[in-house]
């Protein structure tokens, strides 16, 4: 097991060392399977295509899951472009328009509906969905399952016949699998269909070598502390840049309104909390999002500029470079329309869902507890506020009700416990309270 | 809980009655079904107490256990339970019709029986659906004398058979939108929005008092008074549907009389004479007499509430789909009794893994296709869905025809649809409306600059280059399309438990021997 060594101080070096044990089980170790835990934007996409390399180049037949098909086409775009020589499979589905029709234009990556077709290819990727599906096939040698914190065990256990070995890559502290129906009466029990594909194989096999990814390449100065503390509390992490690396300015000046002043904030700090006055609303808070979608409106109109590492000079914001994070599908639908009555295109608005492994300079957020009379397990859950909060690379602005952390008060989590149920730490409630307190000292109140 | 029911629910209270959340009814009532009001004792898990059950609303049969930790009295409980409720399921079981059916193993055709009909058991509450499930645990792996004959304490002979059927019911009721076994109070809950909170709609009650209030008086109060109201005695004046019983009827009523059994009891025992042994039987008896008067004045309500609550729901139209859920069932009550007659041994304590995951994903299939079924059923469940963007209600404005560029094109006409409905359409999307029963798919190309959505149909227009009659919608049609599907996909197909990966810890152990009973501790002696 990798451990967080303050004494490596060069978080480059810090990263490789991680990444060569990581390699080096895989490639050379004797365990079937391999378990890395990745916090955001830690590198792991650049570890999976760099195993991938490396176990094709090793001469052993591998098969990647991935988790949505967007996610499988991203990785064979990946692949190409580091190895253009490598036979690549993709296996999709024979729905209409199954894949990325840039991999038309890869002479290398051959595409196909049966697996059959795609046999003896060094590499062949496609969905856990699909996989799933593959019978009567010889087995491959090797597997590299990506986003397995995000797999359901039911999942697994339908591909899992499909490979000898395996390598899981995934991040914990992102949101956990769910199923639409009541999955306690499996509660317990180490394969519970409905929890994630690594709970299932480290409860069966618990001598696996787990590693860590030590540096989030993403997250600034400002964010790594935060996140690491009140979501990887025990598996701390850190930021590869240093403070001052990361700068975000305005060509406009502020005209002294609170969405000016909150992008001031996170501009500087890298956090800023735009707080709305207290109030019960629906979910769809139309002063909330209409707060949003001008904040979203005011960093473009301001001609926001990021200097990172990436580049010496200054790279203007675009619109394509943020994104708004909400908790629920119909708020985004009423951001989008809010936006679109602002004239502002080109911003991606989704739900915590869909914005998993996805990466912007600036995030706008709503905050998944505001305005609302109660606090929902599903609104307490610390993937969700982790995946809002771990998204940018300069700044996030969260955009919230006042009083949650009275909510916070008066709810405090009653989800029955279940006996054999590893308990997860830390909760939503103590994220949640961890995430507010620092925001509190960022925070401009609402001025309409 | 969707936007619409929050509606509901505020014009419930501001009316003082319930308000329906649908137009049909959206589970199979059967003609018959058999109704069990359960009774369990506090303080001691799955000892009955009493119960009700019949299939007659005007006669029940009445079960008591007058001293429900004595084992012997707990069996008897069992044997009549068993007595009442096997006959009832075994009537189901010869009628049946020849039904062709793809072996899943080898994918033949093969001709396999059906019943033509299931038996449908009614419980008051939803806590009673989990006590049919606790009495099915308890019971299921019993040993009868005959088939151990060195067992201590020998179950009534068809005692382990009812435990096999009431886990059964109790697994299957877990399945979405299945009806074989109901609870009163899921089943009002689905029809009607009452002006409380979710968890005061457990109280069968107080449901009732807001959607069947009395002359002229707002359900508000009525709920309040069923939930409440106590006479002299410090009795409640509708007593909880159960199993659970009221404390102030357990103290003040329950627990004496039970007392007063107990020491008939010793007395009986203690009798030295025939002139004794006849006053203390008849001390017994009247002592008996009165634990089944108590526990029948606490039965009868829930008894008559749940025969109205189903009087209320058969007053509802059957939706068209909830024969094809009902089919379902009937395979499933088939399959159990095959699985009976062919000798195998009980329901194993736990799910091996494989059959959790099929399970869940069985379950996962079977609420999509609720859900899809449910808004075609009933435009009132749609309404829902198109208040949430997930539908959309559209007038026909332009129909263009157009075709796929390959050899043989094929029709692909564009629709021009307007809608007041605000669906999330993303381009590319897909959206389905119900042609003949049978889902015609279409794409959303885009938008008009009026706000009208353009569709593409893409399939159900037969193989020719003209589309077949009537498969293309007409200009001014009014359309309701959906942008979920209205069949839920079939999962793959998952490995034998016996090739369960090692990921999973590999084939469970002991997959052919029989479970048995737990061990008898002396907590279990009296």
């Amino acid at each position: 097991m990798t451990v967080y060594d303050p004494a490596v101080l060069d978080p480059a070096a810090a990263a490789a060392k991680a990444t060569a044990e990581i390699l080096e089980s895989t490639l050379r170790g004797t365990a079937r399977g391999v378990v890395v835990d990745s916090p955001p934007g830690a590198g792991k996409s650049t570890l999976v295509v760099r195993a991938a390399l490396e176990l094709a180049a090793a001469g052993r037949p591998l098969m990647v899951v991935a988790q949505t098909n967007a996610q499988v086409d991203d990785l064979v775009l990946r692949l190409a472009e580091k190895e253009p020589d490598l036979e690549v499979g993709r296996l999709h589905s024979s729905d209409s328009d199954p894949y990325d029709r840039a991999l038309d234009a890869l002479e290398q990556v051959r595409k196909s509906a049966k697996a059959g077709d795609l046999a003896g290819l060094p590499v062949v990727v496609s969905t856990a969905a699909k996989w799933a599906h593959v019978k009567n096939v010889e087995p491959w040698a090797h597997a590299i399952v990506d986003e397995a914190y995000q797999m359901r065990s039911d999942a697994l256990l339908a591909v899992a016949g499909l490979f000898e070995r395996a390598l899981f890559v995934g991040d914990p502290g992102q949101l956990d699998p769910f199923s639409v129906v009541g999955a306690d009466q499996w509660a317990g029990l180490s394969y519970d269909p409905s929890a994630s594909a690594v709970s299932t194989l480290l409860a069966h096999n618990p001598e696996l070598p787990q590693h860590r990814l030590p540096v989030s390449w993403r997250l600034p100065a400002s964010a790594a502390p935060l996140v690491s503390d009140a979501f990887y509390p025990y598996t701390p992490f850190r930021s590869g840049t240093g403070p001052g690396d990361r700068r975000l300015a305005f060509g406009v000046p502020s005209d002294g309104s609170a969405p000016d002043r909150v992008l001031d904030e996170a501009a500087e700090s890298g956090w800023g909390l735009l707080e709305l006055p207290a109030r019960h609303t629906p979910r769809t808070d139309p002063e909330a999002v209409h707060a949003v979608a001008l904040v979203v409106r005011r960093l473009l109109d301001r001609g926001g500029a990021a200097v990172s590492e990436r580049s010496d000079a200054p790279v203007p914001l675009t619109a394509d470079r943020i994104a708004v994070g909400t908790a629920h599908r119909d708020q985004a639908a009423a951001v989008r329309a809010a936006l679109a009555a602002l004239g502002v295109p080109g911003v991606t608005v989704d739900t915590a869902n869909r914005l998993q492994g996805r990466e912007y300079d600036v995030t706008v957020v709503l905050h998944p507890l505001s305005g609302r009379p109660d606090a929902t397990a599903f609104h307490l859950e610390t993937g969700r506020l982790c995946v809002l909060a771990s998204r940018h690379r300069h700044a996030c602005v969260v955009v919230c009700r006042a009083g949650v952390t009275d909510l916070l008060d008066e709810h405090p989590s009653t989800e029955p416990v279940q006996l054999g149920v590893t308990v997860k730490f830390p909760d939503g409630w103590e994220a949640n309270h961890a995430v507010l307190s620092h925001l509190a000292e960022h925070r401009v109140r609402w001025t309409p | 809980m969707s936007l619409i029911a929050h509606l509901a629910r505020m014009e419930a209270v501001a009316a003082g009655r319930a308000q329906p959340l649908a137009t049909v009814r959206h589970r199979r009532l059967a003609e018959r079904p058999l109704v069990l009001v359960p009774l369990t004792t506090a303080g001691e898990a799955g000892a009955p107490l009493g119960a009700l059950v019949g299939t007659d609303p005007e006669e029940p049969r009445l079960l008591v256990v007058p001293q429900p930790r004595d084992r012997e009295l707990r069996f008897a409980f069992l044997a009549e339970l068993a007595e009442e409720v096997l006959p009832y399921v075994d009537g189901f079981a010869d009628a049946v019709e020849p039904v062709e059916r793809k072996d899943s193993a080898t994918g033949e055709k093969v001709r396999v029986e059906l019943c033509l009909d299931a038996p449908q058991l009614i419980v008051p509450s939803r806590a009673g659906i989990e006590y049919v499930r606790l009495l099915g645990r308890s019971t299921r792996f019993r040993r009868t004398a005959e088939q151990d004959p060195d067992t201590p304490y020998p179950a009534p002979p068809r005692v382990p058979l009812l435990g096999r059927w009431l886990t059964h019911y109790g697994e299957r009721a877990r399945v979405p939108g299945s009806s074989l076994l109901l609870a009163a109070t899921d089943l009002l809950n689905r029809h009607w929005a009452t002006g409380q909170s979710s968890l005061e709609d457990q109280h069968l009650g107080a449901l009732l008092a807001w959607i069947d209030p009395a002359d002229g008086e707002r359900g508000d109060r009525a709920a309040h008074r069923a939930e409440l109201a106590r006479d002299e005695r410090g009795q409640l004046l509708c007593p909880p549907a159960g199993p659970a019983t009221d404390p102030a009827f357990d103290n003040q009523l329950l627990a004496p009389a039970i007392e007063a059994y107990d020491r008939a009891r010793q007395a009986v025992g203690a009798a030295e004479d025939g002139e004794t042994a006849d006053a203390a039987l008849a001390g017994l008896h009247r002592a008996e007499r009165e634990v089944r008067r108590l526990v029948v004045s606490q039965l009868k309500p829930t008894w008559d509430a749940t025969w109205r609550a189903l009087g209320l729901l058969r007053a509802l139209p059957e939706g068209a789909r909830v024969e094809d859920r009902w089919t379902r069932d009937r395979w499933s009550f088939t399959a159990h009794r095959d699985r009976i007659a062919a000798g195998e041994p009980p329901q194993p304590r736990r799910d091996d893994a494989v059959t959790a995951a099929a399970k869940l994903a069985a379950r996962e299939q079977a609420q999509g296709q609720l859900d899809a079924q449910e808004a075609l059923d009933d435009p009132l469940v749609l309404a829902g869905r198109r208040l949430s963007g997930e539908a959309f209600a559209a007038e026909v404005v332009e129909v263009v025809r157009a075709w796929t560029e390959s050899k043989r094109p094929a029709p692909r006409p564009l629709l021009t649809v307007r809608t007041e409905d605000r669906p999330h359409l993303d381009p590319g999307a897909k959206v389905y409306r119900s042609l003949d029963g049978k889902p015609q798919s279409a794409e959303f190309v885009g938008r008009e600059e009026d706000g009208s959505l353009v569709l593409r149909l893409l399939d159900r227009m037969g193989r020719s280059k003209e589309p077949a009659e009537g498969t293309v919608p007409e200009k001014g049609e009014r359309i309701a399309w959906t942008l979920f599907e209205h069949d839920a996909r079939v999962g793959p197909r998952l490995p034998d438990p016996e090739e369960t990966p090692w990921t999973h810890g590999g084939p469970p152990r002991h997959a052919d021997t029989a479970e048995l009973p737990d061990a008898v501790t002396p907590e279990d002696l009296l």
